[in-house]
């Protein structure tokens, strides 16, 4: 019998130094891993709500509204309705939270109206393009047309 | 700065004890709770594109840039430009991500038009499969998200995008990619680019809205996913895609 105990002891303490490591890892693993994580699923529950926490740059139009509630009338009969006021005046968050702080630049007109209307075949055919040259010899768009609410 | 021995032990002991008194990781690194108002149950994110409205003007880019902060020469959102020959192979461009619009085509012989790309926000999404450490998943609303304080930069996720719209970011050396605006829809706004978009080319679609205009839409037109054969269950649906889109 204490033959036996004597050969098993080869196995015992490995046994030993095996389960010593596994309470470790157990341990680091409760320490290093969130409580959070597997909330919801295979990560960190509380990501959602720093990835949401992020500011935003482009404060909507119907931010805009409250105050250009002039502009935003004009606007809004025209032919460019549907474009919001941030789609040419770039973003304005920082504006809407501190109008006075915070001036708005003027759009790039010579680019602006060029992006959308210069004519290229692979546009809607409906849409209304015109070659920019030949149409105004470098003549910036807003001198004839009032961008608020084109006429044709 | 120097530490001694006894700084060192300082710092461990207030560690341990920060440990024992149960301080969650939030609390280290300061995450902010979710919105009371807004519930991840009550959405499904996805988006809804008519190619046959998009004209190639790079808002939505430019606008993504901006609101996402993305790096130069990268992109979470882009725009291609199609010219398909019969009997050819199509020809695709996308200048920079059309970020300044296209250069003009006068190829009128040729079926052409702009095709805006942009994270699927898959539910069954390859990248969320093989992140080994659960830096990407699906959100219970229903937006591909990373954790940038999980993510380990292994690249696998991009390598695993059939769309190619992951990149690693180059400062941060995380994985970066459209969160569907997940910062603005969780307070009630539209994406960037959906709210730059100027013909209403892309729409951001709630699929659990019963009022959402989605399920006419998907009702009154022929829609299609990309590459379906990867049954990705990819969310962003194109009216009138043409076959030769990849």
């Amino acid at each position: 019998m204490s033959r036996l105990f004597k050969t098993a002891g080869h196995l015992i303490r490995p046994a030993l130094v095996l389960l010593a490591g596994l309470g470790l890892f157990l341990v680091i693993r409760a320490v290093i891993v969130p409580k959070d994580f597997g909330k919801y699923g295979h990560y960190r529950g509380a990501s959602l709500g720093m990835i949401s926490a992020r500011p935003i740059s482009y404060a909507g139009q119907d931010q805009c509204v409250l105050c250009h509630d002039d502009e935003a009338k004009v606007h809004s009969t025209g032919k460019h309705a549907g474009v919001r006021c941030e789609a040419c005046h770039g973003a304005l968050a920082k504006h809407a939270d501190d109008p006075g702080a915070n001036k708005p630049k003027l759009p790039d007109v010579a680019n602006l109206c060029r992006r959308c209307h210069e004519k290229d075949a692979a546009k809607p055919k409906g849409f209304p393009q015109v070659d920019t040259v030949a149409h105004s010899q470098g003549i910036l768009c807003n001198t004839c047309h009032q961008p608020h609410n084109p006429h044709l | 700065m120097d530490l001694s021995r006894r700084d060192l032990f300082k710092i461990g002991g207030k560690l341990l004890l920060l440990a024992s008194a149960g301080a969650t990781f939030d609390e280290i690194v300061g995450a902010a709770p979710p919105s009371e108002a807004y519930r991840t149950a009550d959405h499904w994110w996805g988006m809804i594109i008519d190619i046959d409205k998009c004209i190639g003007c790079g808002s939505c880019v430019r606008a993504c840039s901006e609101e996402n902060h993305v790096p130069d020469g990268y992109f979470r959102t882009w725009v291609e430009r199609y010219q398909v020959e019969e009997g050819k192979q199509p020809v695709v461009d996308s200048p920079k991500g059309a970020i300044d619009g296209f250069p003009p085509s006068t190829r009128a012989d040729v079926k052409s038009f702009f095709v805006p790309k942009l994270c699927n926000q898959c539910a069954a999404s390859p990248c969320v499969q093989v992140c080994p450490v659960g830096a990407t998943f699906v959100s219970p609303d229903g937006v591909v998200l990373v954790d940038e304080t999980y993510c380990l930069g292994c690249r696998y996720c991009i390598q695993a995008c059939p769309y190619g719209c992951r990149y690693l970011h180059p400062e941060k050396h995380t994985v970066d990619k459209c969160t569907l605006c997940y910062h603005r829809i969780t307070k009630g706004l539209t994406t960037a680019c959906c709210e730059n978009c100027p013909t209403g080319a892309r729409q951001l679609v709630d699929f659990k809205d019963p009022k959402d205009p989605v399920h006419e839409f998907l009702r009154n037109n022929k829609v299609e996913v990309l590459k379906p054969y990867m049954a990705t269950q990819a969310k962003v649906y194109y009216k009138d895609l043409d076959g030769a889109v990849r």
